[in-house]
Order: C-alpha cells, then structure tokens, then sequence
C-alpha cells in the first residue's frame, strides 16, 4: 500500500479523521501520519480542509454560478496572465482552464443574483482579453464532491444476519 | 401438520436469537451484519432498471443468460487463467447459496458424509442435512490462523466423506488461504476421492495477497465446484445472484435439481450482472479499499483494547476472542449495556466457541462509535 496515496484518499472522503484513527486505518503510528500530513501541506499538495454544505437545508443559501469566459491571447498575455488578474476575487470560488468552447470556467458566489451580475460585469467582462461571459445561475445542487445531497443514509438492512 | 424428521433435526439458526434480541432495542450498532453497506454500483443497478423497461421480464435459459455465462467464465479466466466453457461448465443460481444447496441434492446420498469446515456460513450444515446427508464437522484453530489442515481433516473422519465444503475467505473469521496452505488440502482430497465445494463468494475481498482458488491445482480442477456471486463484492445482495463452475457432469447434475426448482435466476438481477462485470471493477476496488481500512481500523482498536484478534485477511469479519470465556453472555450483555450487536462465534460451528464475529460492513463513524462503546463496556 502507497501510505501517502491512501492518506490523502482518506483526507479527501474525510478531512475530519482525527489523527489516532488516520493512524488505525494505514496501520502506521500517529507520529508518522502527523509528519505526513505536515509535510503534504508543506509541500502545497494538501491546500486546505473545507465543509460540504447542502445550502438548500439551510436560510441562507448564497447564489451561486459558473461563467464561462472566452479569451484572446497575445504575445504578451497567457492564460496565467488573465487567470492572475481573477484569482483574488473573493466572489470567484472556483477558477480553472478548460478545453472545449470556453477558454475559463468560474465559480461564482455571492448573496444576490444582483450581486454575482454585477461582479460579472463589472470585474470579469471588462478586462480587457476576456471577450465574452456567459453566465448560468446554478438552480439546484443534487451532488458535490462524491457527496449525494438527497440520500437519507437509511440503512435497510436486517440487524444481524448470516 | 406432519413436518419432515430431516427439517424437525435442523435447529433453527443461532443467528435468528440475535437478531431478535437487536430488533428489540433503539439505538443499536449493529457489527453483526453478514452484508455490505453499500448499495450495488449504480451502472449495474441502471442496468437492471433499463431491463425492465425493455420489458426483460421472461425465463432465461435454466443455466442463465448465454451473455452473464459468458462473461463469468471470461472473469475466471482472468483471474485465475482457469477455462470453463459457458456452455457446459456454467450455472448461474439466486445466490450462490442457491449453487452450493442444489451441489448438495446433486452429489450427496442418503447417509454419504460432507466434511464441512468450521467455523462456517450457517446453512451448510442444515444444506447437508436436507439433502439426506451426515455433516461432518472440521473444527479450525486459531492457532494455524484458522485455515483448514490436513492433519484436522484426518483427524476428524474426513478421509470416509464423500464431499468437502470450505469457504475461504472465511465467514466468520476472515481467514484466507493461500494456493501453498491449499496443496495438501488438495492432496487429500485426491488420495481420499473428495468433491470439493469450494465458496469463493468473498474471493474479490482478499486484502493481503491474491486469492488463490483450489481448482487451479493439478488434479482438482474435475473434483472441485467453484461457488461464488455477486452479492458481497458487488453488494447485490438483494439481487440474489449467484454461480457455481464445476465439469459438464457436476453442472448437468446440479441443473437437474437447479431447473426443477428455481427454473432460472432471476432475470432482472443477470442483467444487472453482465454489466457489473463488464464495468464495475473501479467500485469493487474502491469497496474494497474501504472494507480493508476499517479492517486496519478494527483489528487496532481491539489490539488497544487488549483484546487477542486473529489478523483477518479477506472477507469483512474479524473474530476476535470473547473477553469473557462465555462469548454469548459477553455478546447479550454488550448489546443490553451499550448498544453494539456482535455474533457470538459458536453459531458458526466447531472452533467458534469462544470467540465473537464482529463485521465492519458499516460505515466509518458508527464503527467508531461502536468501537468506543464496546471499550466503555470493558472499562
């Protein structure tokens, strides 16, 4: 077994295993799944830990959309250039290449459908190599990152059997 | 109502008491599951609802499907480069305890002796006795991991049995054997004449080494049948789909009592069948992959306990021993305390006293819960 390999898969079905169970499951010492850990982050491997939330359960769902933008490059500006210039925007949750139709693909979030169209077209549209947007306003989330947001979990099994 | 002296000598079985006592309570964790948590692969679950809007809902041939048949003996094939022609050497039963029920009407007599290894799944014994036969049990230990010897099968009458049952990975113990632990099995049954009834069923759930099957040794191939299914690696228990692979005369004979009886598996579940083996590989490995971190996760958090675990190896049990000397007050007692429902071992047969089955077909966090509960219980 590849214990830096498995480890991450385990971080990633479940930031929160404390140490001492990360340890039980690679069957290796907690000192050593501590040293692991810390050097995936050291390395920038591990970026962060975050919480999947099914907003829909919540009073305080944010408007969420994916803005495709189209971009013309030049001698002087790459792909990175124009991605530098959106990266810090706290709307744009999300910020990737793709092949295909569109050059980038933003997730974008904020409190108002007015307020992601605004960030739209007054922070993304205009810079200046990015020659459209098309926005679609996210509607319903059925599953994000391997999660099922409508499975109940029921477990329907007989108690105890052969 | 007059009831067949061969049923009246089947007690029924110790699992039922168990699961009565669970249903009884709230809040239980129940370690004593014999099924996966998961739910089948959805692709070969779409492919049993796409079956049915085609209106799939007919007989298939006795044997089963030409295609699942196919695709079967395709698999072994791979596996363990053992050729069994779909046509002949093939049939696809409701669950392989379908298969290993309809091997024992096909090869057992009235009064033929069955050496069935043990601990053991619980219908072998009564499976024998139905078909007329005398069980004869072969305890395994502890001490040699749990795997069948042949020292244990002379010792115990095997060498005058007509047939040998085994099941490895094993249920309850989740010991393994490797294809060197088999060699002298092997030669025992062919020096002794035995039909082999080999229960692969948790074959795919091998977590160190690869499984090796019987059949692949010289000599063993015309003497053994293969069972196995798809409901554990595949979690399609519901599904009740199942195979055994064995000569043309063993299939010819079991799908005598097959067609008879069940006439064909059910149809539904074959075509979820053909597409769990043509494209659910990724979802067994990653089933696996999780079985065998909570295996980690159990056997280090009985060794912290200081409870003496036997390292399983495949299935998705551990059998650890008993803290107290009567497994079943300790087993009735936990789930009165605390909640956790495990299986004491003497109802999987000789060499179960003792012991506990304790399953982790559960998800992480009441595995957890259940881990902290039973250490609570020992403090």
């Amino acid at each position: 077994m590849d214990i830096r390999a498995e480890l991450l898969s385990l971080l990633r079905e479940n930031a929160r295993y404390t140490t001492a169970d990360l340890a039980r499951m690679l069957g290796v010492d907690e000192s050593e799944v501590a040293e692991r850990i810390e050097s995936l982050e050291d390395e920038g491997v591990l970026k962060g830990y975050q919480a999947v939330v099914d907003w829909r359960r919540t009073d305080e769902e944010p408007v969420r959309a994916l803005v495709e933008c189209n971009v013309t490059l030049d001698r002087e500006t790459g792909y990175d250039d124009i991605a530098a210039r959106l990266v810090g925007f706290p709307e744009i949750q999300s910020l990737r290449l793709v092949s295909g139709e569109y050059d980038f693909s933003l997730t974008v979030e904020a409190d108002s459908m007015g307020e992601v169209s605004r960030f739209v077209s007054e922070k993304v549209a205009p810079v200046p190599e990015i020659t459209q947007t098309v926005t679609h306003y996210l509607m319903e989330s059925y599953k994000e990152r391997g999660i099922e947001f409508s499975s109940d979990g029921d477990d329907d099994r007989l108690s105890v059997s052969p | 109502m007059k009831i067949s002296e061969r049923v009246e000598r089947v007690p029924p079985s110790g699992i039922r008491r168990f699961f009565e006592l669970t249903e009884e309570m709230d809040d239980v964790i129940s370690l004593g599951v014999g099924e996966p948590d998961f739910t089948a692969p959805w692709s070969a679950r779409e492919a049993a609802i796409d079956s049915l809007e085609r209106g799939r809902t007919s007989y298939t041939a006795n044997r089963g499907m030409m295609e699942l048949r196919e695709a079967i003996a395709e698999r072994s094939r791979e596996r363990y480069d053992l050729d069994y022609d779909p046509d002949e050497e093939v049939l696809v039963t409701a669950g392989a305890s379908e298969a290993i029920d309809v091997a024992f009407r096909a090869f057992v007599d009235p009064g033929d002796r069955v050496a069935i290894a043990q601990p053991s799944y619980v219908s072998y014994v009564p499976g024998v006795t139905f078909a007329g036969g005398e069980p004869v049990p072969i305890p395994t230990r502890e001490a040699d991991d749990f795997e069948l010897t042949a020292e244990a099968l002379r010792e115990h009458g095997a060498a005058d049995a007509e047939a040998l049952v085994f099941c490895y990975p094993n249920n309850p113990t989740g010991a393994t054997m490797s294809e060197r632990d088999l060699e002298p099995i092997a030669a025992f049954a062919r020096e002794h004449d035995l039909t082999v009834l080999a229960d692969e069923i948790y074959a795919d759930l091998t977590y160190e080494g690869d499984h090796a099957s019987i059949a692949t040794l010289p000599g063993m191939r015309e003497r053994t049948v293969v069972f196995n299914g798809f409901s554990k690696a595949y979690a399609m228990t519901g599904l009740r789909l199942g195979y055994a692979l064995a000569p043309p005369e063993a299939i010819t004979a079991m799908n005598r009592v097959h067609q008879y009886s069940m006439l064909s598996a059910p149809t539904t579940a074959q075509h979820a069948a053909i597409d769990a083996l043509d494209n659910c590989e990724a979802q067994v490995r990653e089933m696996r992959s999780q079985y065998d971190r909570r295996r980690r996760f159990v056997l280090s958090r009985f060794d912290e306990m200081g409870i003496d675990c036997f390292t399983a190896k495949g299935a998705f049990y551990v059998f650890p021993e008993s803290p107290w000397e009567d497994a079943e007050a300790f087993a009735e007692t936990l789930l009165d305390a605390e909640g956790v429902a495990v299986v004491p071992g003497d109802v999987f047969g000789a060499g179960g006293e003792g012991h506990l089955r304790v399953s982790y077909a559960t998800g992480m966090n009441e595995l957890r819960e259940a881990m902290d509960r039973i250490e609570r219980f020992l403090d």
